[in-house]
């Protein structure tokens, strides 16, 4: 019995329910999105420190039993990711003040943000398959909303390729656990757990398992289902997109995680095997999209592909190195991919252009915008002492203890891919002759948007840096992950 | 040329008042027989839509002036403060609180805390309802 772990779910929900109110008055609405986000931020802290204290916490709805009630779980996994999601949607929320534009403001967008986080939060939290429906629904419809909020053309074409996609796949969701359900009776994931383990993953429940990939993988973009992915996500504005890369599509990812280490590991010939080689096929997806674009947005929504492609090779090891180098690097992908779609807003904003080819120069007039791009640049790609290293080394750590010697080595040499990509927008819109400059370019407007980016950049040095400070975190994760009597335990027998 | 549907109005004003008690009759009935807020929220929006219908969206608020996008946020806070007063308690979120009550006239009655819940829901449902109606109806 402990309600703490929900603070973070429940605070964006009320703040987003007072949001509804006084829409016009944008100071009330800005003051208290940011209250709002500073006390789940707090709270999530606390939950990460407890966790690691006292291990993984839940609490049960309404004082029912285990696996009768609906349980929300809070181990380690989970804690950092909704951590993570707060500090980014602060940082994003702040950026966008400046950016997002008055109209989209004064129109429901900070409700809209506050309920999406309120889904990434829950689908984080939640111990209950349908659940995590629920919650997967919440979140998307808020990114409905966000996708469409402002009706310019191409976010009402593409929004509707968005929801027809996104429909499709729910109600593949609701059949797969349909048929979890009329397999196991339970919708539990702790119990769910236990009784695949009795009956020992027989043919159907790795058809099941498949089905789960297909659904998760459509909301993560993997390989035969990113084909929405990079058309939906250049619709949008900055902030809103910064919001979807770094928090949506890994919810996917982390569910994909959740089942493939809580359900179905008795058939890991075949499961996981199948996630290798689709994670394999999607890395090399993502890098050939990221080179072929000459649109600065592009070339990071294709990023996103390549790191979603990582972060799975990383679960498909099935060993703690593996899993440990996927959470360090799946919590580095989301830092690292929120501040690189900001900065490259800056970019847009200050050249009035998406095209490479037209930009050029900045270095000279936006120096410090210039750095901080090469530093974000640098830590996505995985140079040493920056955030993306210490995941990725782990992850081909895991690959080669596997046995994954070839698949490995192409993990390694889709970082050069990546950082190809991302050092082109370096090199053509910060060196050479000066390229196209807007012509409303406001210096106030652009110190606003840079210093959260700044401080965003810093957190993703601070989290290369300190990877001392975070390795015990990300071990009680992995742990996690890789035993999962610890979480049916908790579940089980750590209730009431 | 106007056309004259004084039936239709005369009618609907009738139909309303008994649309409106079914829908609070099965709002109320939904713990023991099928109902709950979800359907009487349905059915109380209906009954506004026939007012709609008999008259025009201008006249239906201003007999009822109510900011349904307002009701929606008004819902969802009286939801969730259910939810969350057990956590007040000390008690896991959602837990219920029921007891039975002497009342003057209606005599010995179970109360319940998830009806206040179902009040939540019924007012999302019916805010939502009007919401799209409205902004259908109102667009040129």
């Amino acid at each position: 019995m402990n309600n703490f772990l929900l603070l973070p779910v429940l605070i964006p929900f009320f703040f987003g329910m007072f949001l509804i109110f006084n829409q016009k008055r944008l100071a009330y609405q800005r003051i208290t999105v940011m209250l709002g986000l500073i006390l789940a931020i707090i709270s999530a802290t606390a939950l990460v420190f407890k966790v690691y204290q006292d291990g993984p916490q839940t609490v049960t709805f309404g004082s029912w039993p285990a696996p009768f009630g609906i349980t929300m779980v809070s181990d380690m996994v989970s804690a950092l990711l909704v951590l993570t999601t707060l500090v980014l949607a602060f940082f994003i929320v702040w950026y966008g003040f400046e950016s997002i534009g008055k109209e989209r403001e004064r129109f429901f967008y900070y409700p809209g943000v506050m309920f999406i986080i309120t889904g990434v939060n829950g689908a984080f939290t939640t111990g209950d398959i349908f659940n995590l429906f629920v919650f997967f629904e919440v979140l998307l419809m808020a990114s409905y909303l966000l996708i469409v909020l402002g009706g310019e053309k191409a976010q009402l074409r593409e929004s509707i390729k968005y929801i027809l996609v996104n429909v499709l796949s729910s109600a593949f969701f609701v059949i797969t656990v349909a048929f979890l359900y009329s397999v196991v009776g339970t919708l539990s994931m702790a119990d769910i757990s236990l009784k695949i383990a009795e009956i020992n993953q027989p043919g159907i429940i790795t058809v099941i398992a498949v089905m789960f990939l297909m659904v998760f993988g459509m909301k993560a973009a993997i390989f035969p289902l990113y084909f929405w992915l990079p058309s939906a996500y250049s619709a949008p504005p900055i902030p809103v997109l910064a919001l979807f890369g770094a928090l949506l599509t890994k919810v996917g990812v982390y569910a994909i995680m959740r089942t493939y280490t809580l359900f179905f590991t008795h058939d890991l010939a075949y499961t996981h095997e199948l996630l290798l080689i689709l994670s394999i096929v999607t890395i090399i997806a993502g890098c050939i999209g990221a080179l072929a674009h000459f649109d600065v947005k592009q070339i990071i929504i294709y990023n996103i592909v390549i790191a979603v492609g990582v972060i799975l090779f990383g679960v498909a090891q099935m060993n703690q190195i593996g899993l440990e180098g996927a959470m360090f690097y799946l919590v580095h992908d989301m830092i690292i991919k929120a501040a690189l779609f900001m900065l490259v807003g800056i970019v847009i904003y200050v050249t009035g252009t998406t095209n490479l080819r037209k930009m050029g120069g900045l270095m000279k007039t936006y120096p410090a915008l210039g750095w901080f791009y090469l530093i974000a640049a640098f830590g996505l790609a995985g140079v040493p002492p920056l955030s993306g290293f210490v995941g990725k080394l782990l992850i081909v750590q895991g690959g080669f203890q596997a046995g994954n010697i070839w698949t490995s080595i192409l993990i390694l040499a889709s970082s050069l891919v990546v950082l190809l990509s991302v050092m082109r927008i370096f090199i053509y819109a910060f060196w050479g002759e000066q390229g196209q400059v807007s012509k409303q370019v406001n210096k106030t407007v652009y110190h606003r948007m840079f210093f959260p980016t700044m401080l965003l950049v810093l957190v993703s040095i601070f989290y290369g840096v300190g990877t001392e400070w975070i390795t015990p975190l990300m071990e009680e994760a992995a742990k996690i992950l890789v035993e999962p009597s610890i979480y049916t335990d908790a579940v089980m027998k750590g209730g009431n | 040329m106007k056309t004259n549907d004084v039936i239709l109005q005369f009618t609907a004003k009738i139909v309303f008042f008994m649309i409106f008690f079914y829908a609070v009759h099965i709002f109320f009935a939904g713990h023991y027989t099928p109902g709950g807020g979800f359907v009487g929220g349905l059915v109380t929006a209906s009954a506004i839509v026939l007012l709609i219908i008999a008259f025009d969206i201008k006249t239906v608020q201003s007999i009822i002036p109510i900011n349904y996008i307002y009701l929606v946020a008004v819902g969802l806070i009286i939801a969730g403060a259910t939810a969350a007063f057990s956590m007040i308690m000390g008690k896991p979120f959602f837990t219920h609180y029921f007891d039975y009550f002497n009342l003057p006239i209606l005599g010995k009655t179970s109360l319940h805390t998830a009806a206040l819940f179902d009040l939540g829901v019924y007012l999302v449902v019916v805010g939502v309802t009007m919401t799209i109606i409205q902004t259908i109806g109102e667009d040129e």
